[in-house]
């Protein structure tokens, strides 16, 4: 599986991501500077985590005005699989290729643990590897976590069924205390309508290593790659 | 026209009065008089005073400083750069130091924390080595002093905010009150970062002509005598010192280091120095100096902020996020290209020349023309008076009430010093990079080393305030053998430290005294555990209204794991393992002096502290390396604050699993489990490894005892109530946030 990392000033987790493409595939990816207005041919997109040009202004915000993004576009356009993890999730929604926002958490602090999340869809090609209701256990590590959509455009995300994690307490129950940063309806992962693009706030390439606390992160990548987990 | 020409220079006269309004005393001002042979210029005695204050110069403690041990078989450089660099095999080093922040902190909490973890991360990278882990030891007042919270809420906020952002794993640390930081917090911060050991980059350039470039962000006025305030005690004006406080964008750091990697994988640097406290005046003075070289600065191609900077101004500047190269000409293109990719300044500001002077022109006019060497060289050096710290009486036996053994141990283990520091850590991000090993919350961090399966780093910093006050020549020997213990106790070989060194004011003689003390105690357990000393940083003038801080002097070790797989956790780890108490002579408790049992349940903060015995340290902690080496030890946890009853409690609320424990029935169950002799581990293993264990431990002449076994869910202490685990977790989990959210 061929994969690219797009890399913005202050993106900071795109060697996390790429360790994680190479211990699941093999394959080194590619990385893609902001400043280019073409990817290469590849299977998989990856904005990965980070604070690009700081925060500032608006997370995300100035990085969706980046010369990259047209090329994102004209990818996501045409099927290819594009994965946005924290930062990336946040680029994402600026750019408009996800809808709805990610806003301060609800404590206004920045968190960083383990949190619970429960698999609410496995038939995206982002979750196929695991079990439908699966809870599953990631790290966060976010200021502005907390997604936010209006009535009407939420609708249309639940009934198209493109929430595919929500933040779950650890028996799996959907409700506030495992509600790590007040985001509606527990979301923490979602697609696009037509599937391709996936935005999560949590970091399944932390996760990736029994070493290092856990393996749960892994079958998201594996999911990727066609693989059973 | 000469930088003593005043005709058509602005700058204001220099006389007596403005030096001592510039930190430097009349015989230091005499000095400057002799060492120039005139009357300096306005921009001169800046430069002078950035170079002779106690923070850059060191002049009160460098007598002392130098008797500490900085060698060793796997020190590649000792203290003098940027940061200490030390071997961990493969052609890989380990650099790293800790630095304080503390006045600035306490001026302006997010900023001064922010900033300081800025200036740590830079002499990291420096020197080529990216940062892989930081680790932050914090001292604030009495948790019921007003600004307490507001300090703690911003000083946290603001190491996570540039932490978080550069992209560091913040690992590990300490968090203390007392209200002897009631006027003056501290905020220590260390950073560690990997290279090839034949990848480093120094300071010192050689070549003359050579072009001296300006990196990274522009010069404001924020700053301005930073270093010269760091060096003065503090009084109710310290408010209007605000300005003096830097500000800074994590963001423009990130640029930094990325660019910094890259320029320095081109070949382009000669030599390379981070802008820290004095800013430009002290990275060009110290590049000349060490290359023996003069430097000539054009100030009117240093990048600015603000409009109409004058010399002095820019001379002073502690603006952060900033470098000075010495660039290879034949490659300028290439690293301008690099700069300009990531944004960020790029300014060819002087040369290298080989007259030894240091000269700086502002609008054409030379406005200081110093002997660079003399600079740094001839900077005052003081034997300042001390005196000899008074023991403290021992306490009388059995002048205190018994208490209840359960009631206690929860109390303590609720304690502000002892309470989890889930509230702190949870807010650092301490997973980037993925190679966290051991979160924060155990006796030492540990961090993989990327590309390698089986190769980590062990990370602690430690120290303990209150035995350094009651003596600081076993305090000294007591924060380097925590450091020690807590990195053997992960498994790890410890390798060197970092010392952060703060005190009151060293122009009392008995503050001078606890300082030279605590240096003799540190120096004496690095010796002895082989533990030198590679990079640090004093901090003195730690007082506010007359009032000093406890002596702390932070140590932060380094420790290598050269096979990951073999490390056993701080916590209990199975049912049924019998419990073991390795180390000290008397196994049992027998010292209360200074003990938080002491302070938290009876108020009283008397008595000597625990005395280090260092040769049984030594054959302790390498006994214990090798049972975690040899798979003979399932979980090790070193005893410390709140002695073995706390210890139990740690090992219990990390794993679920809890404890019954049998003192002998002659033993006084308070000095038992709350007592802190020091030199202590304990540790949980199999019953069949028993006759092992008694045989290893005999031939290595290190005391072992079997204390008790594991068992589920609660801890039972002797003949005390046993208490529920689930009850320990909650008392830990719940003070801080409680505190933080009152």
């Amino acid at each position: 599986m061929k994969t690219a990392i797009l890399v913005f000033p202050g993106t900071n987790r795109e060697r996390d991501a790429a360790d994680a493409i190479e211990s699941v595939s093999g394959i080194k990816p590619v990385i893609v500077w902001h400043q280019e207005t073409e990817i290469p041919d590849v299977d998989l997109i990856i904005l990965p985590g980070g604070f690009s040009f700081g925060d500032y202004l608006r997370v995300g915000a100035i990085a969706a005005r980046s010369p990259i993004i047209d090329a994102l576009h004209r990818k996501a356009d045409t099927g290819v699989t594009v994965l946005g993890i924290c930062n990336g999730f946040q680029i994402l929604t600026e750019t408009g290729l996800l809808p709805g926002s990610l806003i301060r958490n609800r404590d206004l602090d920045f968190i960083c643990r383990d949190i619970n999340l429960r698999v609410v869809n496995n038939s995206t090609r982002f979750s196929q590897s695991y079990a439908l209701d699966q809870i599953i256990r990631f790290p966060v590590a976010h200021h502005d976590g907390n997604y936010f959509a209006d009535a009407e455009t939420l609708r249309m995300v639940e009934d198209n069924d493109q929430v595919v994690f929500r933040y779950c307490d650890p028996a799996g129950e959907i409700n506030a205390t495992g509600n790590p940063n007040g985001s509606v309806n527990n979301i923490a992962g979602m697609t696009n309508k037509a599937g391709n693009v996936m935005g999560l706030m949590p970091h399944p390439e932390n996760l990736i290593d029994q070493l290092l606390g856990g393996i749960d992160g892994r079958a998201l990548f594996e999911s990727l790659l066609g693989r059973a987990a | 026209m000469n930088a003593h020409d005043t005709r058509n220079n602005p700058e204001p006269l220099v006389d007596a009065d403005l030096a001592a309004d510039h930190g430097l005393s009349p015989d230091e001002y005499q000095k400057v008089l002799d060492l120039i042979g005139r009357t300096p210029s306005f921009t001169e005695l800046g430069i002078f005073s950035a170079m002779w204050n106690e923070h850059c110069s060191y002049k009160s403690s460098k007598k002392w400083l130098k008797t500490l041990p900085t060698t060793g078989k796997r020190v590649v450089l000792g203290p003098g750069e940027n940061a200490g660099v030390v071997d961990i095999d493969d052609g890989q080093v380990v650099v790293f130091k800790m630095e304080s922040h503390n006045h600035p902190s306490f001026i302006e909490p997010y900023q001064g924390a922010a900033t300081g973890i800025g200036g740590i991360l830079r002499d990291v990278f420096t020197m080529g080595a990216r940062p892989i882990a930081a680790m932050n030891a914090l001292r604030f007042g009495a948790v019921d002093h007003p600004k307490t919270r507001h300090l703690v809420a911003g000083v946290v906020a603001g190491i996570g905010g540039y932490g978080n952002s550069f992209g560091v794993p913040n690992v590990g640390g300490e968090v203390n009150f007392h209200k002897r930081y009631n006027g003056n917090i501290l905020v220590n911060a260390f950073a560690a970062g990997l290279a090839d050991a034949d990848k480093i980059f120094l300071s010192k350039p050689t070549g003359v002509g050579l072009p001296v470039v300006y990196l990274g962000a522009k010069t404001g006025r924020d700053g301005i005598h930073g270093a010269t305030m760091a060096s003065a005690e503090f009084d109710d004006s310290i408010e209007e010192k605000r300005p003096t406080v830097q500000v800074g964008d994590p963001f423009t750091e990130k640029c930094l280091l990325e660019a910094c990697m890259e320029l320095m994988a081109s070949g382009a640097v000669i030599a390379i120095q981070d802008m820290g406290a004095a800013g430009l005046t002290c990275s060009a003075v110290e590049m000349g100096a060490k290359g023996n070289l003069g430097i000539r600065l054009d100030l009117d191609n240093v990048p600015c902020r603000e409009d109409a900077m004058t010399a002095y101004e820019m001379m002073l500047s502690e603006s952060q996020e900033r470098m000075l190269m010495v660039l290879d000409p034949t490659l300028e293109n290439q690293a301008r290209a690099i700069f300009e990719k990531w944004d960020l300044d790029f300014a060819i500001v002087g040369e290298t020349t080989d007259d030894l002077r240091f000269r700086v022109f502002r609008d054409g006019v030379e406005v200081a023309d110093l002997p660079i060497k003399d600079l740094g060289d001839e900077a005052p050096e003081y034997d300042r008076p001390w005196t000899m710290p008074v023991p403290r009486p021992a306490l009388e036996h059995n002048d205190f009430a018994d208490t209840d053994i359960a009631a206690s141990l929860l109390t303590l283990i609720g304690s502000p010093d002892l309470a989890s520091r889930r509230w702190v850590w949870e807010q650092y991000d301490h997973l980037i990079q993925g190679n966290t090993i051991v979160r924060p919350g155990s006796d030492a961090a540990i961090v993989r080393i990327a590309g390698h399966e089986k190769k980590a780093l062990a990370f602690s910093s430690d120290v303990t305030p209150r035995y350094c006050d009651a003596d600081p020549f076993e305090g000294g020997k007591q924060a380097v053998a925590e450091c020690w213990r807590n990195l053997t106790a992960s498994g790890a070989t410890p390798l060197a430290i970092t010392d952060n060194l703060n005190f009151g004011n060293p122009e009392k003689p008995e503050i001078m005294g606890t300082f030279v003390r605590a240096i003799q105690g540190i120096g004496e357990a690095c010796k002895i555990l082989d533990f030198p000393v590679v990079s640090g940083n004093v901090s003195l003038y730690n007082e506010t209204n007359n009032e000093a801080i406890l002596p702390t002097p932070t140590i932060a070790g380094v420790g290598l794991i050269s096979d990951l797989r073999k490390i056993v956790p701080s916590g209990f780890t199975n049912i049924s393992d019998i419990v073991l108490l390795v180390g000290a002579p008397d196994t049992w408790g027998t010292h209360l002096g200074q003990s938080l049992y002491l302070r938290e349940i009876h108020s009283r903060e008397d008595g000597p502290p625990p005395p280090v015995d260092l040769e049984q340290e030594k054959q302790a902690g390498d006994l214990v390396r090798s049972l975690i080496a040899d798979g003979l030890v399932n979980a090790v946890h070193d005893c410390s604050d709140g002695g073995l009853g706390v210890t139990l409690a740690e090992m219990a609320i990390q794993s679920g699993i809890g404890a019954a424990i049998t003192p002998p029935q002659t033993l006084s169950p308070v000095a038992a489990f709350f007592g802190e002799d020091q030199g202590r581990y304990v540790m949980t293993a199999r019953l069949e490894d028993r006759a092992e264990l008694w045989d290893r431990c005999e031939k290595a002449g290190v005391a072992i005892e079997e204390i008790g076994s594991t068992i589920a869910g609660e801890l039972k202490l002797g003949n005390a109530d046993a208490i529920f685990v689930k009850e320990l977790q909650e008392r830990h989990e719940a003070w801080f946030p409680q505190f933080m959210n009152m």
